[in-house]
């Protein structure tokens, strides 16, 4: 019944391990329910009803970050803020991203002074940066799909 | 890694806690919790630590800052107009109110006037923020007690206002279209027929949202008698706005000291009584059928209304991009304005303004240069979550996540 109905007896299927596992990891890549500032905002307008992220697999935020694979940093990270960062990603079970939303996240922004740290990259690595202050929902949708080609890229080999 | 080397391990005892938890947490008879910086309903990076006696809340301690920018020292070394965009990224839920009191701080500071046009314009977006920002704290409030559907069609509604903010600033967000003497472009021509449309469909809209809360047993059960604050106590605490008027306490600042023309308009300023979680989800709800009422006054008297977008006192006001080719005049007025900006006197001047969540007020010393002195912004969540020990004493945790969310705090309005 149902798709054998239609297409015939299919039987067996053959892709690579790679192709395979890389699927599911760019299916459902969970995010971590993480909003610093004014990013988070327009992070929660991506996931809403006119962007829909669940497009994407993505709308279910983990409050934890054990069960999240996508750190997206939104906003600002502050001296203060920076070791709670820190350990939020040291606490994400691998493989985990980061994506750098928005121009603070990426280099400190406009905020070039005693608070702010100048980019997340100075304590997490980053995969992917998005610019833009706030990144519109589209910028955000554009890095996420560039992190998806991004994870595809990746073999078996690199997971030793 | 600088920075990943700071992170750094508490070395302190419980004896330090001493004096700020009661006795018994010292003890071991009632639990400490801590609850955030990173907790999906603490609406931004706010830590509270809790006493718990069993799931009764004996203490709460805001812990804020985790969010601090440093804007007030920034715009320190900026000249006045380019402190704007950085008003924006304080409370950026309604970053106009921003722009507002800060470029009123800067008008009164040089004492320069803005035209009809303008505050009417200015009035009309101030009025769309709220309503956004109201959407946005009525869709995270419901989600925090578990109504996933509200958040979905309140962002719905608030797309489009941003979609109007981008016809006019060119960003969704973060506009920065308050420009000290007015606004910085004139209206679109198909902003106002947007707007129009979108005021058409938006009073029943809101009669959806109080369809699927108001009356809903489980959001009564939830709010109802939740988070009381009697009105005395609210005012000692500095709390303001909807916070303040769900108490039943008639203070608004758009009634009581009007600005920008807001003595004009036709509106009520909704009351709650009892000063719980309710009351002040209902204030918000008709704040946002009052701020339609508001709206609509304003596309009427946009008609009438004389002056330009902007004022044209060109010591403070560039001139238009058509002038430059025309007049030597004002070529020199623009090259001076944006190579070392207007000087303002050695005064100082605090404005205050009604934001959505509650009183913004700008504190602005110049000096005599073309920068100033000292900034410094008296902002509502900083006083809201302040009065939370006081709100939250006695409740369950449970009912911690409504009372915090129904002061709608936002954590870069108060650690700025």
């Amino acid at each position: 019944m149902g798709v054998t109905s239609k297409l015939g007896n299919l039987g067996v299927v053959t892709t690579t391990l790679d192709a395979a596992i890389n699927w599911g990891r760019t299916g459902a890549m969970w995010p971590l329910l993480f909003g610093l500032a004014c990013c988070a905002i327009e992070y929660m307008s991506t996931q809403a009803s006119n962007y829909d992220l669940s497009r994407f697999g993505m709308e279910l935020n983990r409050a934890t970050p054990r069960q999240a694979d996508l750190l997206i940093v939104s906003g600002r990270v502050t001296r203060k803020m920076a070791p709670v960062v820190r350990q939020l990603y040291d606490q994400m079970a691998t493989p985990n991203w980061v994506i750098a939303m928005g121009d603070c996240a990426s280099c400190g922004g406009v905020y070039n002074n005693y608070a702010v740290v100048q980019g997340v990259d100075e304590i997490v690595p980053v995969d992917v940066y998005v610019a833009g202050c706030p990144p519109r929902p589209e910028q955000l949708l554009d890095g996420i799909m560039m992190l998806h080609e991004k994870v595809r890229r990746e073999t078996i080999k690199d997971w030793a | 890694m600088a920075v990943a080397e700071q992170v750094s391990k508490w070395e302190g005892s419980i004896d330090d806690l001493r004096g700020l938890v009661s006795e018994r947490a010292l003890t071991g008879e009632t639990m400490l919790l801590n609850m955030g910086p990173h907790h999906p309903s603490t609406h931004g990076v706010l830590r509270l630590l809790l006493e718990l006696d069993g799931e009764e809340i004996v203490t709460c301690l805001p812990d804020v800052g985790y969010l601090h920018t440093g804007i007030e020292k920034t715009i320190e070394s900026k000249r006045y107009e380019q402190g704007v965009p950085l008003t924006d990224r304080m409370d950026y839920l309604s970053p106009m109110s921003n722009n507002m009191a800060f470029c009123m701080a800067i008008e009164k500071l040089v004492d320069l006037d803005v035209p009809e046009r303008a505050q009417v314009i200015r009035v009309m977006l101030l009025e769309m923020s709220r309503i956004a920002s109201h959407l946005v704290w009525l869709g995270t409030h419901a989600l925090d007690l578990g109504a996933m559907s509200v958040f979905l069609y309140a962002f719905r509604e608030r797309e489009r206002i941003l979609t109007m903010f981008e016809m006019l600033s060119g960003q969704r967000m973060m506009g920065s279209y308050f420009r000290p003497g007015g606004v910085w472009r004139d209206l679109t021509p198909d902003f106002l027929p947007t707007l129009e449309g979108f005021l058409d469909i938006f009073l029943a809209k809101v009669d959806d949202y109080e369809l699927l809360l108001t009356n809903n047993p489980i959001w009564i059960d939830r709010t109802q008698g939740i988070g009381t604050i009697e009105p005395d106590q609210a005012l000692a605490w500095g709390v303001s706005g909807p916070g303040l008027r769900g108490s039943g306490v008639n203070w608004d600042i758009r009634k009581a000291m009007p600005y920008s023309g807001y003595e004009q308009y036709d509106f009520e300023v909704p009351l709650g009584e009892h000063g719980d979680v309710f009351d002040r989800y209902i204030v918000r709800i008709h704040e946002m059928r009052e701020s339609h009422k508001i709206i609509r006054q304003a596309i009427k008297k946009l008609e009438t209304a004389k002056g330009s977008f902007r004022s044209d006192d060109r010591k403070f006001v560039p001139p238009p991009r058509s002038a430059l080719g025309q007049s030597m005049e004002a070529v020199i007025h623009h090259f001076k304005l944006w190579t070392e900006g207007f000087p303002a006197p050695d005064e100082e001047v605090f404005v205050s303004i009604e934001s959505p969540r509650g009183e913004i007020g700008c504190y602005l010393h110049g000096d005599g240069g073309t920068k100033p002195r000292r900034v410094h912004f008296k902002t509502p969540s900083f006083m809201h979550i302040s009065s939370l020990p006081v709100i939250t004493k006695g409740y369950m945790l449970a009912d911690l996540v409504a009372i915090a969310s129904s002061m709608d705090v936002v954590l870069g309005d108060c650690d700025r």
